[in-house]
């Protein structure tokens, strides 16, 4: 069930628009539809997550109706419905990476920062959570860390305290 | 040391600028097939070298071109499918890293092949810093007159540009990755018609592999008949391996296609034997759709032959003993693996990515991971083993595109070769929980009577 947390309305910057801009020229007259993905993308990477009226902007801005992003945007793992911690740590808990040891990788981070999987900490700093396959299997086990989608690989329990210990400072 | 076509230079420092690269001989490709070849010479070169789809259908990549339908006044694209996500595959994102202008080169030469004045690389959302690599390195090729407005003076104009995904394995599919791409969910769509007829935006469009479209690169610079000289039969060329789980060198090889499964696995300049001292157990050999074998399984056909590295040798003895060569996603799973948890495991992954399109699929792999997690936990049946099987049956071929047989190839396959192991989590539940089932008699010579089936 999805759960959508309403939020006041906001307003894409100058430079957001820009961008959005720049991607619909990629198309051909008229397929400025695909631009979703990358438009998406773009929102999530300035507020964190895309909310019900970021995304009635987009389909504003695309000439499209809200359904036909609600249903792009909830097909999509990678784009969040809900607020996260600042940092979102992305697990890969597929084949390899779980031969390697990724499941203990998430028992720790779920020590470590004390908050279950999908769940955001007190100081709004991290939350977590397992998912597919990040083809980084060579270098396994591995997390992500958006919105630039940095890797960390070949991933110990004291590789991510000194990991989670940086970002805190950051 | 094995002929290597797409990373003799990968190690030169800054390979991944296009200074460097032209300097290494970058772009010959594009300048012979916009110079001194039609077309039509581009696709005939690529029919003759035999280059099979590297993505995991196989098919071959210079058929697929010549389908492309060429009505007047339609565009026509070319799409790279770069959405790699088949569990145990990263060879795309290693090249997409490391050198992102030998698929710029090959993304140009292809496009002029097929006629395709706008081409996209569709790379999946994730690799957010290889979207960045290429477009930069699209901007340095378009600055030294590679892309653009009639390039090399040839006439042929060429747009290129990159598209996120956004997370989902069923955009791997080609007619889901054109959905995405024109700004939908990935739903893959009823065939025919075929994309090379009604593709991107309905206009005839071609979709290959990132690596597929490489190695266009030195077969226009070499010719398609010397290309065609390395490997075995209808396996030609090289082939990029992913190869990961419990070895001591995990990493993508390219490897010249036939060289055996056993030199792969022990030799020191593939995976270099098992990590830690220990024996193989089962092999995952072209990403987790593809049947899973036992270790005296994947290293000899029934037949008493080692196995091979190459499309033919890998299928030997159909789904029955053999396997598939995939996507080159390549998992070595060591005697402390438990095959019921990583089979449990492929199911989440399949339930997690079904596009809830098909019933079959949607529910049925939610049936299987539920099954195989109850199996794995304790609390499974004698009959929950056959339930699998029953289920993976309804799936198989009763779906729209093939994830659902990838979803369930993986199951059937477990089964197959390690029923006793299925049965020993439900005798054994405690047991299971603490530890393993072990090797067994999983790397055993494979019995005589196999050779008389």
């Amino acid at each position: 069930m999805l759960k959508v947390t309403e939020t006041q309305e906001i307003n894409f910057s100058k430079e957001l628009i820009a961008q959005f801009d720049e991607m619909v020229q990629r198309y051909p007259q008229g397929k400025q539809k695909s631009a979703l993905l990358p438009i998406l993308h773009a929102v999530q990477a300035e507020y964190g997550w895309l909310s019900p009226s970021a995304m009635d902007n987009v389909a504003e801005y695309l000439n499209i109706q809200p359904i036909e992003v609600y249903e792009v945007a909830t097909f999509y793992t990678m784009f969040f419905l809900q607020p996260q911690g600042k940092y979102v740590l992305e697990v890969c808990r597929t084949g390899p990476c779980q031969l390697v040891g990724a499941d203990k990788i998430m028992d720790h981070l779920e020590k470590k920062l004390g908050v279950k999987e999908g769940e955001v900490t007190k100081d709004g700093l991290f939350s977590w959570r397992g998912v597919e396959c990040l083809a980084a299997c060579g270098m396994a086990p591995v997390l992500q860390i958006g919105p630039d989608y940095t890797y960390y690989e070949n991933l110990t329990a004291d590789k991510l305290d000194t990991l989670i210990e940086e970002l805190k400072k950051k | 040391m094995a002929r290597k076509l797409l990373f003799e230079h990968i190690n030169v420092p800054g390979i991944n600028t296009f200074d460097v690269y032209r300097k290494q001989g970058g772009y010959r490709a594009v300048e012979k097939a916009l110079k001194s070849l039609s077309p039509d010479d581009v696709v005939e070169e690529v029919k003759k070298s035999g280059l099979r789809g590297r993505g995991g259908a196989g098919f071959p990549t210079g058929m697929k071109w010549s389908f492309l339908a060429k009505p007047e006044g339609v565009p026509r694209y070319l799409v790279c499918n770069a959405d790699e996500s088949e569990p145990g595959t990263f060879k795309d994102r290693y090249l997409m890293t490391n050198i992102p202008h030998l698929l710029i080169e090959g993304m140009i030469v292809s496009s002029y092949a097929l006629g395709a004045n706008t081409s996209y690389i569709y790379v999946r959302g994730e690799m957010m810093p290889q979207i960045r690599i290429l477009e930069k390195a699209i901007a340095e090729a378009k600055a030294a007159g590679f892309l653009g407005k009639n390039i090399l003076g040839s006439g042929f104009d060429l747009e290129l540009y990159v598209q996120p995904g956004g997370g989902a394995y069923i955009c791997g599919e080609e007619t889901a990755l054109l959905e995405s791409l024109e700004g939908k969910r990935g739903n893959p769509r009823i065939k025919p018609p075929f994309p090379a007829v009604s593709g991107l935006y309905g206009c005839p469009t071609v979709v290959n592999n990132v690596e597929s479209i490489a190695a266009v690169v030195p077969i226009v610079n070499e010719g398609g008949d010397e290309y065609a000289k390395i490997g075995i039969g209808r396996s030609t060329g090289t082939k990029l391996i992913s190869a990961s789980g419990n070895i001591n060198k995990p990493g993508v090889y390219e490897i010249e296609l036939g060289v055996s499964v056993e030199e792969f696995i022990y030799s020191e300049e593939y995976c270099g034997g098992i990590a830690n001292g220990k024996r193989l157990k089962a092999v995952v050999a072209g990403g987790s759709s593809v049947p899973i074998l036992p270790a005296n399984l994947i290293l000899k056909t029934t037949n008493g032959e080692n196995r091979l590295m190459t499309y033919e040798s890998l299928s030997d003895g159909g789904f029955a003993t053999g396997t598939m060569l995939g996507s080159g996603g390549f998992v070595v799973l060591d005697e402390d693996a438990c095959i019921v948890r990583n089979t449990w495991n492929f199911s989440r992954f399949y339930h997690h990515e079904s596009c809830g399109q098909c019933s079959p699929c949607r529910e049925g792999t939610g049936w299987m991971e539920k099954v195989l997690h109850r199996l794995e936990y304790g609390h499974g049946t004698m009959s929950d083993i056959d339930l699998l099987v029953n289920v993976a049956k309804q799936i198989e071929g009763n779906t729209i595109c093939p994830l659902g047989d990838a979803a369930a190839w993986p199951v059937a396959s477990a089964i197959r070769h390690f029923r006793d192991e299925f049965e020993w989590h439900v005798t054994h539940p405690q047991e299971a929980l603490k530890g393993n089932y072990g090797l067994a008699h999983y790397a055993d010579p494979l019995p005589q009577i196999a050779q008389t089936v």
